[in-house]
C-alpha cells in the first residue's frame, strides 16, 4: 500500500505535464481551423528542420534506395529515401495484375513449387548482395516464409529473376543471409518436421514432436558472376525453431549466426510451450568449415523434389527444372562446426556488429540484451568451456561468451542495428520505441518513442562492415491514428529517424504497402548508373518474337493459335485478326518494339481470364485466351503509350468451331508509314 | 610553293579526314517529354545519333505529322559523298606534291563550291521532308510546315529544334582555310621574289 502511494506521488507531476502537453495541443488543433485531426501522438520530438531534411525538390533524386519486403503480399516495394516516396513495387511470390507476372505465359513458371503453382507468399526479409562484406547493389535476395522459397531479384531491372524452392523445410523464417562476398546465401527453417528423409515429411502423430521433429539450414551457392542460386547442401539440425539469422564479419567471417526458440520442443499451445525455457540458444555455425566438411566427403544424399524456376535473359521468359537429391550434413558428425550459446528467453533478432566482435541478442520476452564477445566464444570453444550438449552439439556455458547485458533497455527487444559510430539501435516492440546505446560499456544513451509498436529497424548497411550512419527506419506494426482512416484496414507505417547527431530526431511519417517485415538500403549512385532503360530488340530471342511488324503472323496447328504481333506508337500489327475459332486456345505474342525509354505498351483482350500483360521496350510477353462464343472481341493497349493511345487498338473476330472463316491478318487498308519498319534491318 | 606551303597543303587535305570521325552537322530536339534530348547526328557516309535508336524514335515523332520516315538509305549522297571527300584528299595530297600553286588555289575552290553545294543539297532535303506530309497524319495543323532549321534554332510544334554544324564541318572549314593559307602565301612568296629579281633595262 505504501509504496502504491509512493508510485503515484512520483507519477503525479508526470501525469500533470502530460495533460498540459495534452491541453496544448488541443488549443493549438482549435486554432488551426480546418479541425482536421491530428496523429494522438504528435512528435514533440520532431525537429523544426525535419521538413528540410526530407524534401527532395521536384525532379530531384533521394539519396539513397530502400528495399521494404511486403510481409503478406509476397512483394517488394522500392522507397526513395529521405523523402518516403514509393518508387516500384517489385511482384515476387504474388501474381501481380499490374503488368501480368505470375499471369502471363512467360513469367508463370516462377510460381511453380512442388506443390504445384503457389501464387502467393508471405515475404520477410530482404538482404541485399555483398562484396567484402559491404553491399554492392547487384542483387537482393528474398524469402518466401510460407511454402519455403528464395528468390533474387536483378537490381539491373528490378524483376524477379530467379526463385528456388527449399526442401526440407517448413517455413523459410530464418532466411536469406548472403556471406561477405555472396559465397553462400543462407535459409534456415523456422518450423521443424518430421522429415521422412525422402524428400518429403513423415504421416506421424503429433505428440511425436520431441522424437521425429528436424529442422534444416540450407546452404545456396551463389554464382559470382551471374548471381545463380544452387542448393549445396543442408544442415540437419535439431527440432527448434530457427527465427533469425546474421553473419559474422572480420574475425567472425567465417561464421553465422541462429537465434532459435522452442528448445522445449513444443508441439502445441507453443505460446506456452515455447516459453517456458529461461533460455533458448543462440546457434553458431562455421560455415567455411561446413563447406570444408561438406568437400571432404561427410556429405549423405537423400531424395528431394523441389522445384527451381529461373528467367532467361534473351527469351524473358522462366523456365522451372525439379530437383531430385539433396546433399546434407549431421552436425553430430562434424566436430567444430556447430555450438549452441545460451540465450535468454526466446530470442528474436540476432545482430553482429560492424567489427564482427559483437554478437547482440534480442530476447522479445527477456529484460535486458545481451552482448556475445565472438573473442570470448572463441576462447571458449578453446578450453571446452561446455554446458553440456544438446543432439551432439556442444553447449557453450553463458558467462563464458557474455560480453555484458544492456541493462533495462524497455520492453519487447526485436532487432538491432548499428551506425558505424560505436552505437547500437535496439527496436522495443511493446514500449513503442527505439533505444539507442554504446557497443563499449552497454549504456542507454538516447531513446525515441515510435508510432506504433516498432517491429524491424534498418539503418542503410547496418548489418554490413559500413553502415551509412545518417538515418533510421522504424518499421512499425500499429498505425492506428497516424493518417487519415480508411476504414479498418490500414496501411502499416514506417518512420524515418535522424541518426546523425547525438539526440535522435524524428523526420517523417511514411504509410507503406502490406507488412514490411524488414528493410535494406544503399545509396543510389550503386544502383542508378546500371539500371536498364529497356531492352535492346536485337538481343530478344524469345522464340515467338517478332522483332519487326514484317514478321507478324497468325498460325494455326489444330486448336491452338499463335498470334505473333508487334506493339509500337500507335498500333498494333495485326490488329485485325479473323479465323479463330471457340475453343482455341489463342497464345498473343506480342513484341514492343520500342527503342525508346519509358515507352512500355499493355495489352488486353476482352474476356480474357487473366490480367493484362505490360510489355516493356524490346521485350515479347504473351497473354493466353480461350474465346467462349462467337463474335468479335476487342483488344487494346493498356498503358497510355502515346497522344494516339485511344486508338491503339484492333478486333479479332471469332467464329464457331467447325467454321470455314480461313485466318487473315491485317492492318490497315493500304501500306502505310510503318515507323517499326523504318530502321530495324 | 616552298617546302612550308607544300607541308600547309598536305595540312588541308587531311583536315577532311576530320569527316569520317565526327559527324557534319548535329539537329538536337527538345521537348518536354525528352528531358534528356533527342539529337540526329549526320555524318558524309550515315545517319546516327545520340543513342542506337534514335532514328526510330524520330521516324514514331514524325509520323504522327505525315512526315516520311528517314533512312539512311534514301539517301545517295551518303553513298557516294565519301568518295568526293576521299578524291579531295588524295588530289590535296599530290597537289602538294607538285607543287603548283595555281592547282591549290583551283583546287580550294572546287572544295568551297562542293561545300556550298552540300550545304544547299542538306537544305532542300530538310523542305522535302518538312513539307512533303501525307494527306493521311493524324496530326494536321492549317498551314503548318516543319522544316527544321538549317542553322539556328525553331520551334515545331512542342518540339524546339536547334541545328549547328559539329566537328566534321571543322575539317571542311580547315582543308578551305590551310588551302587558302597554301595559295596565298605561296603567291605572295613568289611576288616577293619577282620584286628582288633585278629587272634587265633591256626589256
Amino acid at each position: 500500500m505504501e509504496t502504491l502511494i509512493n508510485k503515484l506521488k512520483t507519477a503525479a507531476p508526470k501525469a500533470a505535464l502530460l495533460m498540459a502537453i495534452a491541453a496544448g495541443s488541443a488549443l493549438q488543433s482549435c486554432s488551426k481551423s480546418d479541425g482536421s485531426g491530428n496523429g494522438g501522438a504528435t512528435a514533440d520530438a520532431l525537429s523544426s528542420d525535419a521538413a528540410s531534411a526530407v524534401y527532395v525538390a521536384p525532379g530531384k533524386h533521394d539519396e539513397l534506395y530502400s528495399f521494404l519486403s511486403g510481409g503478406f503480399n509476397g512483394q517488394v516495394s522500392v522507397y526513395g529515401i529521405p523523402s518516403g516516396r514509393l518508387l516500384k513495387i517489385i511482384p515476387v511470390f504474388s501474381q501481380h495484375a499490374e503488368n501480368g507476372y505470375g499471369y502471363n505465359e512467360e513469367t508463370k513458371a516462377m510460381l511453380n513449387t512442388s506443390h504445384g503453382f503457389v501464387p502467393w507468399d508471405d515475404l520477410h526479409h530482404p538482404k541485399l548482395s555483398r562484396a567484402n562484406g559491404t553491399t554492392d547493389g547487384r542483387w537482393l535476395f528474398v524469402n518466401g516464409n510460407n511454402t519455403p522459397r528464395v528468390a533474387r531479384i536483378d537490381l539491373k531491372t528490378f524483376e524477379t529473376v530467379e526463385i528456388m524452392e527449399i526442401p526440407n523445410s517448413a517455413g523459410n523464417h530464418c532466411s536469406p543471409y548472403p556471406t561477405n562476398n555472396n559465397e553462400y546465401v543462407i535459409a534456415g527453417t523456422r518450423f521443424s518436421v518430421p522429415l521422412d528423409m525422402k524428400g518429403g515429411t513423415s504421416d506421424v502423430s503429433l505428440e511425436n514432436y520431441e522424437k521425429e521433429f528436424r529442422g534444416s539450414i540450407s546452404f545456396i551457392k551463389i554464382d559470382p558472376k551471374e548471381g545463380d542460386m544452387e542448393l549445396d547442401f543442408q544442415i540437419l539440425v535439431p527440432g527448434f525453431d530457427y527465427d533469425l539469422a546474421n553473419g559474422g564479419k572480420g574475425p567472425s567471417e567465417d561464421w553465422v549466426f541462429f537465434t532459435t526458440y522452442n528448445s522445449e520442443k513444443a508441439g502445441t499451445l507453443k505460446e506456452i510451450g515455447a516459453s517456458q525455457n529461461d533460455k533458448d540458444y543462440l546457434a553458431a555455425i562455421n560455415w567455411k568449415l561446413a563447406a570444408k566438411y561438406a568437400k571432404e566427403g561427410k556429405l549423405h544424399e537423400m531424395p528431394a523434389n523441389y522445384y527451381h524456376n529461373k528467367m532467361d535473359k534473351g527469351t524473358h521468359t522462366a523456365k522451372s527444372t525439379v530437383k531430385k537429391n539433396v546433399r546434407y550434413l549431421l552436425p553430430e558428425e562434424c566436430p567444430g562446426m556447430m555450438y549452441l550459446l545460451p540465450a535468454p528467453k526466446s530470442p528474436h533478432g540476432i545482430d553482429v556488429d560492424p567489427s564482427g566482435e559483437f554478437m547482440v541478442v534480442s530476447g522479445k520476452l527477456a529484460s535486458a540484451i545481451p552482448v556475445f564477445s565472438f573473442a570470448k566464444m572463441q576462447d571458449a570453444i578453446k578450453n571446452k568451456a561446455f554446458d553440456g550438449e544438446k543432439n551432439g552439439i556442444p553447449v557453450l556455458k553463458y558467462e563464458s561468451v557474455l560480453k555484458g547485458e544492456v541493462k533495462e533497455p524497455g520492453l519487447g527487444p526485436l532487432h538491432t542495428e548499428f551506425d558505424g559510430k560505436g552505437n547500437a539501435y535496439t527496436s522495443m516492440f511493446v514500449s513503442s520505441e527505439v533505444v539507442k546505446w554504446k557497443l563499449n560499456d552497454l549504456k542507454v544513451v538516447d531513446r525515441i518513442p515510435v508510432y506504433y509498436s516498432v517491429g524491424h529497424l534498418m539503418i542503410p548497411g547496418g548489418d554490413t562492415k559500413e553502415p551509412y550512419g545518417k538515418y533510421l527506419v522504424a518499421m512499425n506494426k500499429i498505425t492506428k491514428d497516424r493518417y487519415l482512416p480508411t476504414g479498418p484496414e490500414l496501411a502499416h507505417a514506417a518512420q524515418l529517424i535522424d541518426i546523425s547527431g547525438e539526440k535522435m530526431k524524428l523526420l517523417l511519417d511514411f504509410p507503406t504497402v502490406a507488412e514490411p517485415h524488414y528493410a535494406q538500403a544503399i545509396v543510389a549512385n550503386k544502383v542508378a548508373p546500371n539500371s536498364v532503360k529497356f531492352h535492346k530488340l536485337d538481343e530478344n530471342k524469345h522464340p515467338q518474337a517478332a522483332r519487326k511488324e514484317s514478321e507478324a503472323n497468325v498460325t494455326r496447328k489444330g486448336n491452338v493459335v499463335h498470334a505473333k504481333m508487334t506493339s509500337i506508337r500507335s498500333h498494333f500489327t495485326p490488329d485485325n485478326i479473323e479465323g479463330v475459332q471457340v475453343g482455341d486456345t489463342v497464345y498473343f505474342h506480342v513484341t514492343n518494339l520500342e527503342q525508346d525509354w519509358d515507352v512500355p505498351h499493355g495489352f488486353a483482350v476482352m474476356g480474357a481470364n487473366t490480367s493484362e500483360t505490360l510489355i516493356m521496350p524490346g521485350a515479347t510477353q504473351t497473354l493466353k485466351w480461350v474465346p467462349k462464343k462467337a463474335g468479335v472481341y476487342p483488344m487494346y493497349c493498356t498503358d497510355f503509350c502515346s497522344a494516339l493511345h485511344q486508338e491503339m487498338q484492333g478486333y479479332i473476330r471469332v467464329s464457331p468451331k467447325g467454321s470455314n472463316v480461313p485466318i487473315k491478318f491485317s492492318t490497315g487498308k493500304k501500306k502505310q508509314n510503318i515507323p517499326g519498319v523504318a530502321s530495324t534491318k | 610553293m616552298k617546302a612550308f606551303h607544300r607541308v600547309l597543303m598536305i595540312i588541308a587535305a587531311l583536315s577532311l579526314g576530320l569527316l569520317f570521325l565526327f559527324p557534319m552537322w548535329k539537329i538536337y530536339l527538345k521537348a518536354p517529354q525528352y528531358p534528356e534530348g533527342l539529337e540526329m547526328h549526320i555524318w558524309v557516309n550515315k545517319i546516327s545519333g545520340s543513342s542506337e535508336s534514335v532514328l526510330q524514335n524520330f521516324n514514331i515523332l514524325n509520323h504522327y505529322i505525315g512526315m516520311e520516315p528517314i533512312h539512311a538509305e534514301s539517301f545517295a549522297e551518303l553513298k557516294f559523298m565519301p568518295y568526293i571527300v576521299i578524291a579531295f584528299m588524295i588530289t590535296g595530297v599530290l597537289i602538294a606534291l607538285i607543287g603548283k600553286r595555281n592547282l591549290a588555289g583551283a583546287w580550294t575552290g572546287l572544295l568551297m563550291g562542293a561545300g556550298a553545294a552540300g550545304i544547299f543539297d542538306f537544305y532542300l532535303w530538310l523542305v522535302k521532308f518538312g513539307t512533303n506530309l501525307s494527306p493521311q497524319a493524324p496530326i494536321k495543323v492549317p498551314g503548318m510546315t516543319y522544316i527544321p532549321p538549317l542553322l539556328g534554332r525553331k520551334t515545331l510544334l512542342n518540339f524546339e529544334a536547334l541545328s549547328l554544324p559539329a566537328l566534321g564541318s571543322l575539317g571542311i572549314f580547315l582543308a578551305i582555310l590551310f588551302g587558302i593559307l597554301a595559295f596565298y602565301l605561296s603567291y605572295r612568296t613568289a611576288k616577293k621574289k619577282v620584286a628582288n629579281t633585278p629587272v634587265h633595262s633591256a626589256a
